[in-house]
């Protein structure tokens, strides 16, 4: 089947451009993109300027299955993907069990090959991410494995993690981590400072992330592993990512947009739905993300979906889960940095789509000619007030719950097929 | 009447005014409990629960002394015994107790912000008698009244607070008592009973407790907690009274006539001399436990008065639930 996209604002990662024109797609692949006039059989969607890039690759995302299907189910995730121009979802481990058997990833797979929008698990990098033996990292990646996490639970032990990444380097396996010095981290829910004083709530230094940045690339360095650290946040981490990047290390780094739209004093009145790991950072530290995304420093902008039931939030802010749903919020809360002028479309979608599918080594995430067809249209001016019981997620635990906000899928496309359609 | 908020939760949100309020009908109680007969009916009828996960005589005490001498039925859970510890949500509690109408509820927990997020839940006044390391605005009242009566204001004082400041929800509520009502505070303490960021709180910050003292018109001490003595914040006991305990020496470098405060209760020998705290010249810390009594009155009086508004209001609008 034939899809003729007239007139659309063609927004290219790649070559960092914007330009106007169509896109042929046939056989769920981009076949052409210029200013064709459409072919005789095609089936022609009007996009009328606005903006057409290629479908979001969402790194690092909740799903409750195994354990936690009340909070999030394959199902779901899906539409809540499809309804924010997520046509990839690289989906964590840290389920109920964990994602650590070739066994429990095949019926995850099995799970996901019914959904609308391409799902890829990563798998766990030790046993019961618990830090003290290595899953079967082979068999794993075998299974189709993209990359390997503990997610947030930090390997303390230095040899197991050395074993690991020089197990995992020897498959060429990416090794994806969370840096953070859990003895500072141990029991903090904020970042310290003025407003963790002001609050009562145990704070943790950004410093804590530098620090077990700094181990993991000393590691990085010893194994010579591919390495991705999922969430940089703070200022104080950047100067160490450039000099390993310099290095020839290979390495990446990644950050969700809520560190790049929220700062510290979001959380206010003690609101759960702002409540992070890593917690959310000061405006000064937000700044130099965005900027730092900017410039390509930060490779990887994710949604660290991550779903949380009601009962769960309902309590103590040191108590409640930390976390929040992202795949439905991502495209329009990054608009705001489109928005407020700091980060063109082209760079953002390098960062949202092109530069993750690279790192997995997957074929999408670009505008061009013989790549997937999965795409999404969307207005970056429509505004919008999200209501939270509008999202397609189970779970409805979002900070921008009564947000003003712009910028609106209008369609996603899957291989060619429309997965998602904008009814006004 | 100045003082219109529907619930106590913190300092943070009551102005100047609210504070002279509170502490300007506070001496009035002040005057009724040393009569024989104490007794009023401005909360007749009414009914107040304390509800304290954390454990507490002196506090749930005063609260309920407080809210008997006002004619209210006063009852105390003890939560630290109850249905909480079978996994009873703290929202399924407080909607449990909102069920059986209490007028006022006076709570007390150990996480920041609980307090808070229990007064979004009923429709009563809540009061928060100390939530985790956040508030515990009571008791900044009451040191405030307690400094009004004896240096015949609350501003333009030198107030020096020592000791454990990182985790103390007396030493917050007070710097922002004594910040709103313009007065010069100082931190004493070792960099590790600090909390972060406290310099962008408009106070002066001292490691040496003599240099802090100097000049001071009042010394709060803070209680330091048995569990944070050895090793973790600082070396040990014996150390920490040479160098941050209060004793005659130490309190020489305040001004002559400068008072002594302690929220109770105390570690002598630990944070205070023991003759510091019983000196009657110097020591106020019994007159705090007396007007600890009269300033929650006041508080539920003016809650009570607030409350009553509303569903006099509710009532005629059919809003009344």
């Amino acid at each position: 089947m034939t899809l003729f996209l007239h007139d659309a604002r063609l927004i290219d990662p790649e070559a960092l451009t914007e330009t106007r024109g169509n896109v042929v797609i046939d056989n769920g692949i981009i076949a052409a993109i210029g200013q064709m006039q459409a072919p005789a059989d095609a089936e022609v969607i009007e996009c009328g300027g606005k903006c057409l890039a290629p479908g979001i690759v969402d790194w690092g995302v909740k799903i409750g299955e195994p354990g936690e299907r009340h909070k999030e189910s394959f199902r779901s995730v899906a539409q809540a993907a499809a309804a924010g121009g997520v046509t990839t979802v690289i989906a964590r481990p840290d389920t109920a069990p964990a994602i650590d058997t070739p066994e429990t990833l095949e019926f995850v797979t099995r799970r996901a090959a019914q959904a609308p929008v391409r799902i890829l698990h990563m798998a766990a990098l030790t046993k019961g991410r618990e830090g003290r033996e290595m899953t079967e990292i082979g068999f794993l990646r075998d299974a189709g494995a993209v990359a390997f996490t503990d997610c947030d639970h930090v390997t303390t032990s230095t040899k197991v993690l050395t074993r690991a990444m020089t197990y995992a380097r020897a498959l060429g396996a990416l090794i994806v981590s969370h840096p953070q010095e859990p003895g500072l981290s141990a029991g903090a829910s904020v970042t310290s400072g003025k407003f963790a004083t002001l609050r009562g709530l145990p704070g943790v230094s950004p410093m804590a992330e530098r620090m077990g940045l700094e181990r993991d690339l000393a590691l990085v360095e010893m194994t010579g592993v591919a390495y991705h650290a999922d969430q940089i946040t703070t200022a104080h981490s950047l100067p160490a990512l450039t000099r390993a990047k310099a290095a020839g290390l290979n390495v990446t780094a990644g950050i969700s947009i809520h560190h790049l739209t929220l700062n510290e004093f979001d959380v206010g009145d003690y609101r759960t739905f702002f409540k992070f790991t890593p917690p959310l950072r000061s405006e000064a530290d937000r700044l130099a993300m965005v900027a730092a995304v900017a410039e390509g420093t930060i490779d990887v902008i994710c949604s660290l979906h991550t779903p949380a039931d009601e009962e769960s939030k309902r309590l103590p802010f040191e108590e409640a889960d930390a976390g929040a749903v992202g795949l439905e919020t991502l495209l329009p809360a990054a608009m705001r940095l489109y928005h407020a002028e700091q980060i063109g479309l082209p760079e953002l979608f390098r960062a949202l789509s092109l530069n993750p599918a690279k790192r997995l080594g997957l074929p999408q995430g670009r505008l061009a000619e013989g790549a997937p067809a999965d795409l999404v249209l969307f207005d970056p001016e429509a505004p919008f007030v999200l209501d939270r019981w509008t999202l397609q997620s189970k779970s409805k635990n979002t900070p921008f719950d009564g947000a003003r906000m712009q910028g609106r899928v209008l369609a996603t496309f899957v291989a060619g097929q429309k997965v998602y359609n904008y009814d006004t | 009447m100045a003082f219109r908020a529907r619930h106590l939760l913190g300092i943070e949100h009551l102005t100047q005014e609210d504070i002279r309020t509170v502490l300007d009908l506070a001496d009035k109680y002040v005057d009724l409990n040393r009569r024989t007969v104490k007794k009023t009916d401005a909360l007749a009828g009414m009914t107040q629960i304390n509800m304290f996960f954390e454990n507490s005589t002196r506090t749930q005490a005063s609260f309920e002394l407080a809210g008997k001498r006002l004619g209210a039925d006063v009852m105390n859970m003890s939560m630290a015994t109850s249905s909480v510890k079978k996994g009873e949500t703290l929202i399924d509690t407080a909607l449990t107790l909102n069920a059986m109408h209490p007028d006022l509820l006076v709570v007390r927990h150990q996480n920041s912000g609980a307090v808070d997020l229990l007064a979004q839940k009923v429709n009563c006044a809540v009061i928060n008698a100390g939530d985790g390391k956040h508030e515990h605005p009571t008791q900044a009242l009451l040191d405030a009244l307690t400094i009004r009566r004896e240096k015949g204001r609350i501003q333009r004082l030198t107030v020096a607070i020592c000791g454990d400041v990182a985790h103390s929800r007396v030493a917050r509520s007070n710097l922002i008592l004594l910040n709103k009502m313009e007065n010069r505070v100082r931190l004493i303490g070792p960099p590790t009973l600090m909390p972060s960021g406290i310099g962008e709180f408009g106070c002066e910050v001292y490691e040496d407790m003599r240099e802090g003292l100097e000049g001071a018109d009042v010394v709060m001490m803070l209680r330091l907690q048995k569990e944070r003595m050895d090793g973790g914040f600082i070396p040990s006991e014996r150390e920490y009274f040479h160098r941050y305990g209060l004793d005659a020496e130490k309190l020489a470098y305040a001004k002559d006539d400068a008072i002594v405060m302690h929220p109770g209760p105390m570690n002598r020998g630990v944070e205070i001399d023991g003759s510091i705290a019983d000196d009657i010249n110097r020591s106020v810390i019994q007159e705090q436990v007396e007007m600890g009594v009269a300033v929650r009155m006041a508080v539920m009086d003016l809650l009570a008065q607030n409350l009553r508004t509303e569903r006099g209001r509710a009532l005629v609008e059919g809003t009344y639930v």
